[in-house]
């Protein structure tokens, strides 16, 4: 059974194609990750999802309700937790939930269990009762998922749970995230522009890049599509298209270039291919600034479906 | 019912809020005070001039400065819409079941509820200065009434030109542009006999002048009830008109998203 369906999802922003067909399924639950720089369309899917923005072409279902014909159903069967909290900030921590789970339909004491059962739950019942604007930004977060969890939603989207948060606090948030999906038996879909919170957090997951999805599968299967080691050369000068033909020549036909003059190879051993490979550029006259080797990641995955470089893209370099 | 009940929790959130900041309360109770005792002084002698129903201005005053107040107030109240615009409160409602009416609404409610509340405060400063009441306590509930409705007719517009706009700017800039005027081409400060014929005509379709005169028209003697009540259904009337339209609006925005 799949909690969430997408289907063909097309959407357009002041003249901007922001999703251009964008498919995917996730499975009851699954922790789903949507995976891509900024700017590739995540926070538009999650959007149309939970009911805020309208889809110009496509088809949704989620919780087995049509997001565009059953509406209220949805926003029933969701919490949603946006990349801008929309938290009340003048008002306590108990009280936003309060309100969340009113509008929610919940009210007595159920809901007044509910919410300090929460509080517990997320880590903040201490400062229950101050004002929000008082909380760190961590707090804030874990506030932001006790919204999106009062009414004891079946899917859940979290929207980059971690920008903005420091290291400590993205690895307490990694680790809640892990135990919501274990105990509370929710189906998760998150987006994130962090190669590394999409490895440890996802089931699954689908890189999207510029409207589209351009793979799906587990981070396993993703990086064992790429056979070998990347090889990443930095040349001394520009002399990209003579390295390139050299590479071709050895058997390490470049992929795709990376940052600033950096070329990437892929080999089936990296320990044994390097030496051929930098002789082969020293005979030609062409420096090499310095190399490095590694085992596939979802950066490599990224380059190698793409043709571009992630940490560039998300810059808005590309 | 559910409409209701959503408005109901969002104007409790709004009202809280706002409790929680003391020097708004200080200024929206100092505020109305300043308006009687300041306009009482500067032009206590006009009444000399004739056809202001007393001779005490303060008394002619005091009414339509309830009225008044209630009408810059709600100029201002769709700011209180751009600020949880902004901060994506109205976001996150929205992918809830929430009534989305009720947003809107609760906008309105918790302005015309702080115009009920200076109304009292003004009428109670009214009465230390020697303002009586003609029509005793009926009086003072069209005056608070007039203030409400008043107050949500504006409101309603304020809150449709927030949706619509999105920026704190444009509406100080339009809430300065239509507030003056308005409240000149009236009969707040001086009586309709005294003011140029044109601005006697035009001050017919100022719905604040609708407040004003049903609120006076209970304070002064020779109280006609069916020029309160004529008033009163304009303005009601007028009140759902503008929230339709900011409703209509709050779509309107919707369809941005």
């Amino acid at each position: 059974m799949d909690a969430i369906v997408v289907d063909g999802l097309e959407k357009r922003y002041k003249g901007v194609q922001a999703l251009d067909g964008v498919s995917f399924s996730v499975r009851e639950g699954e922790v789903f990750g949507l995976l891509g720089p900024n700017g590739a369309g995540k926070s538009t899917t999650v959007r149309i999802l939970a009911t805020l923005s309208r889809m110009d072409a496509g088809r949704a279902e989620v919780a087995g309700h049509d997001v565009r014909r059953q509406a209220s159903a949805v926003r029933r069967a969701i919490g949603y937790v946006p990349q801008d909290s929309g938290i009340d900030q003048n008002g306590t921590g108990r009280e936003n939930l309060m309100l969340q789970g009113r509008v929610q339909g919940m009210g007595g004491r159920e809901l007044r269990d509910r919410v300090s059962g929460l509080l517990e739950f997320v880590g903040i019942a201490d400062a229950a009762d101050r004002v929000v604007k008082t909380y760190s930004g961590g707090m804030r977060r874990r506030l932001d998922i006790a919204l999106g969890l009062v009414h004891r939603p079946r899917v859940l989207f979290l929207d980059e749970p971690t920008t903005g948060l420091d290291p400590e606090a993205r690895a307490g948030m990694w680790a809640e995230v892990g135990r919501l999906a274990r105990q509370e038996r929710l189906t998760i879909l998150l987006t994130t522009h962090y190669l590394e919170e999409a490895d440890e957090l996802a089931d699954r997951l689908a890189i999207v890049s510029r409207g589209q999805i351009v793979v799906e599968g587990t981070p396993r299967e993703l990086k064992a599509t790429l056979r070998g080691d990347a090889v990443h050369l930095e040349l001394a000068d520009g002399r990209m298209d003579d390295a390139r033909r050299i590479l071709e020549r050895v058997g390490a036909s470049p992929e795709g270039t990376g940052e600033g003059r950096t070329l990437v190879s892929r080999v089936e051993n990296g320990n044994r291919a390097l030496p051929g490979i930098l002789s082969a550029l020293e005979q030609e006259g062409i420096g090499v600034e310095s190399v490095s080797l590694s085992r596939p990641s979802l950066d490599d995955v990224y380059l190698h479906y793409t043709g571009r470089d992630f940490a560039a893209e998300d810059r808005g370099e590309a | 019912m559910t409409v209701l009940r959503h408005t109901w929790y969002m104007v409790v959130r709004q009202a809280r809020n706002l409790m929680r900041e003391p020097i708004w309360i200080v200024l929206l109770l100092v505020q109305p005070m300043v308006w009687l005792v300041l306009y009482g002084q500067l032009f206590k002698n006009v009444t000399h001039l004739g056809g202001f129903g007393t001779t005490s201005y303060v008394t002619f005053l005091a009414p339509a400065i309830v009225v008044m107040n209630s009408f810059f107030g709600a100029t201002w109240s769709g700011m209180g819409m751009i600020y949880d615009l902004d901060h994506k409160f109205v976001e996150r409602v929205l992918a809830t079941p929430a009534s989305r009416f009720a947003i809107v609404l609760s906008q309105i409610v918790r302005s015309a509820l702080t115009a009920a509340i200076q109304a009292v405060i003004i009428l109670v400063v009214a009465l230390a200065l020697g303002v009586r009441v003609h029509t005793g306590g009926a009086g003072w509930v069209i005056v608070i009434l007039a203030a409400i409705l008043v107050n949500s007719a504006f409101a309603g517009i304020s809150q449709g030109i927030a949706l619509l706009t999105r920026r704190e700017a444009t509406m100080i800039a339009l809430a300065n542009f239509i507030g003056l005027p308005l409240l000149f081409v009236s009969t707040t400060l001086l009586a309709r006999s005294q003011m140029p014929h044109w601005m006697r005509v035009a001050a017919h379709g100022n719905p604040m002048d609708w407040g004003v005169r049903a609120a006076r028209e209970v304070v002064l003697p020779g109280t006609s009830w069916g020029t309160v009540g004529l008033y009163l259904v304009f303005l009601l009337v007028l009140s759902a008109a503008t929230a339709l339209w900011a409703t209509w609006c709050f779509r309107a925005y919707e369809r941005t998203l």
